[in-house]
């Protein structure tokens, strides 16, 4: 290699990427992508609702807006993963649902069965079950799409089914709810404040730092936009493109089982339809906060972002009086409008 | 007599109906320029990616350096030196150049985080041997010309240092001033005693670097003949009308010549 360097150098003006220097700041990186857009968009609509309420910006308000986008926003960050690949996980509702349920009967179940030993314990073995069962659904996801080479959104549909069948199966359809000894830590835990924040935004808030971290800097989280830049190149190159895959896929059942077992937390119960259709508004988030279905694009903080924005905008037309029935049109328009002006800030930057 | 460096016996591949290669023989001499040539469909990507174990073959054998040889994945034959350049190209576009040319093999810091100041100054460093100018590295890929992606990913596989390089079409893209560059540095890679081949429609280039060049037909060799006793009429006359029977070794064409 150190050979080559002996090749005659020619002047720099004939060499290929003569015409190519670096982009400005605000052209490149987080400054030119979708998630920034939004983020201002957000900004934007933020100060109006002030304007329109002052109530919007109360302490109460902002709790009640965290608590709120957080329930949805840790499953957000899972299936963000899958997305950048250049999947989809249409099952994250039904394995909220599932894991939920998997805990608070084990919680329950525990608890009759007298093994409630030390305190706290049997919700630790509890959250594990239910995380567990979600890692299993992510797991026959991951491989029916990696090894057997089935396509993710008709294996996830076929999953969504199965699973939010069984939930129905195993609770008689009426669902199960947190009790015993450790209800009050679980539920404190979960819907409650820690330093006075409400805990599922710190899940989220350290999640989120978590995967930032982990995509950026590590091999790992590279090969997480490799294998959705180009698959192929990637397995040429030495990606384990099938480990990669069922990883992800694993991660987002496990974010939303995670997510599923808070929400119960919440409502004080997890009952058989929990979640029901939350895998659009999870999706569309991703999608709203940057995340291209084509894959090879998307980050935390544009999950996190969308959820926000998509909550902000829900909170809003409460307190505006307006119609609850609008809020699902207004979320479709605001997919729409997110990706259709990142299609024209491209085509302007070539 | 010194042994191929790459020997190919005998390949036999079907995709479904499709026969793409029926016994196709193929060697290599050490530091040889070996050009392969064919119409559209003739097999000649599909005889090299069976060679970079990119495909797996159904029947015929393998050898490097005399050694047989079952490669699962291009991966098992980068690691022995063989490196190919692929006509659709193996580049994420989503990436930039650095993070390309260090595609599946970052410079890593405590063996889990990426170092990046490391893979943009190596990254540079090799692009700056191949005479393409260092801003370059943090250009996202799919923002970059068809020909430029092409010099990423050629920038790319001559990083690896290898032993053997597959170049499939390389100047299909490339302007007469980065041809003449590649050609440059296949002269020099070849005097280094890297062993290539290369898949090209323009016999001229074939022409301009190679010793010697060998013709296939619908997955059958139909000619080998060494540059210096052929012409671009001779070998444009074996790729529309060789048959396999009137093939000739290069060796065995040079003697009935004489
Ligand atoms: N992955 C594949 N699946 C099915 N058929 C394939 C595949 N790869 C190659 N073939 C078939 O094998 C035959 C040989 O293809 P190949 O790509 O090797 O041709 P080629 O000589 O490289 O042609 P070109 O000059 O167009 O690049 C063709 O008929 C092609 O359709
Ligand atoms: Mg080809």
């Amino acid at each position: 290699m150190s050979e080559l360097s002996s090749l005659p150098r020619r002047p720099a003006e004939t060499s290929d990427f003569a015409n190519v220097g670096r982009a400005a700041w605000w052209q490149r990186g987080f400054f030119a992508s979708q998630t920034a857009y939004v983020g201002l968009a957000l900004v934007v609509v933020i100060v109006a609702m002030t304007l329109a309420n002052p109530t919007f910006l109360s302490a109460g308000n902002v709790a009640n807006v965290a608590k709120n986008f957080s329930f949805i926003a840790i499953a957000t960050l899972g299936i963000t993963l899958v997305i950048i690949t250049g999947g989809i996980d249409l099952s994250v509702g039904a394995v909220m649902c599932l894991a939920a349920m998997v805990t608070s009967m084990t919680m329950q179940g525990l608890d009759q069965a007298g093994m409630a030993l030390l305190p706290g314990l049997s919700m630790l073995l509890a959250v594990v079950a239910g995380l567990a069962a979600a890692a299993v659904v992510g797991l026959v996801n991951g491989v029916l799409i990696a090894r057997v080479g089935l396509s993710p959104f008709v294996t996830t549909l076929g999953m969504l089914s199965i699973v939010r069948g069984l939930s129905y199966v195993v609770s008689n359809g009426r669902g199960s709810y947190p009790a015993g000894s450790d209800a009050d830590l679980f539920y404190g835990l979960t819907s409650g404040d820690l330093f006075g924040i409400p805990a599922p935004f710190i899940y989220l808030v350290l999640l989120a730092g978590l995967m930032g971290f982990v995509l950026h800097h590590t091999a790992w989280g590279r090969y997480v936009f490799a294998v959705g830049g180009n698959e192929k190149a990637a397995e040429l190159t030495g990606v384990p493109v099938a480990r990669m895959k069922i990883a992800v896929y694993t991660l987002s059942a496990l974010a939303a089982g995670f997510n599923g077992i808070v929400m119960s937390g919440w409502l004080g119960s997890a009952p058989a339809n929990l979640a029901d259709g939350y895998e659009l508004n999870i999706i569309a988030a991703a999608v709203i906060g940057g995340a291209n279905l084509a894959g090879g694009v998307g980050g935390p903080v544009g999950a996190v972002i969308g959820c926000v924005l998509i909550e902000v905008i829900r909170n809003g037309l409460v307190l505006a009086n307006v119609n609850a029935y609008w809020q699902k049109a207004l979320v479709g328009c605001i997919i729409i409008l997110a990706v259709l002006v990142d299609k024209f800030r491209t085509r302007r930057a070539g | 007599m010194t042994t191929p460096i790459v020997e190919m016996r005998g390949i036999v591949k079907s995709f479904g109906a499709v026969h793409a290669l029926k016994g196709v023989d193929l060697h290599l001499m050490p530091g040889e320029i070996l050009g392969l040539v064919g119409d559209n469909s003739a097999g000649k990507s599909t005889l090299m990616k069976v060679l970079t174990g990119a495909y797996h073959r159904d029947a015929g054998e393998v050898l490097v350096n005399g050694a047989p040889t079952h490669f699962r994945s291009p991966h098992e034959s980068r690691d022995v030196g063989i490196e190919m350049i692929y006509q659709d190209f193996a580049l994420c576009g989503n990436m930039d150049v650095g993070q390309n040319i260090f595609l599946g093999r970052w410079p890593k810091r405590y063996g889990l985080f990426v170092d990046r100041p490391r893979m943009y100054e190596e990254a540079r460093k090799v692009l700056d041997r191949l005479k393409v100018d260092v801003n370059s590295v943090f250009q996202k890929v799919e923002s970059l010309s068809g020909g430029r992606q092409q010099s990423v990913a050629i920038a790319r596989a001559i990083s690896f240092e290898p032993q053997v390089i597959v170049f499939d079409e390389p100047t299909a893209n490339l302007s007469v001033m980065a041809t003449e560059r590649l050609l440059e540095t296949m002269a020099e890679l070849k005097r280094q005693g890297v062993a290539q081949i290369i898949i090209s429609h323009r016999l001229t280039d074939i022409f301009e670097v190679g010793d010697r060049i060998m013709v296939l037909k619908r997955g059958e060799n139909v000619g080998d003949r060494y540059i210096r006793h052929t012409s671009e009429k001779e070998v444009l006359e074996l790729i529309v009308s060789g048959t396999r029977e009137t093939a000739l070794t290069a060796d065995e064409a040079l003697q009935q010549a004489a």
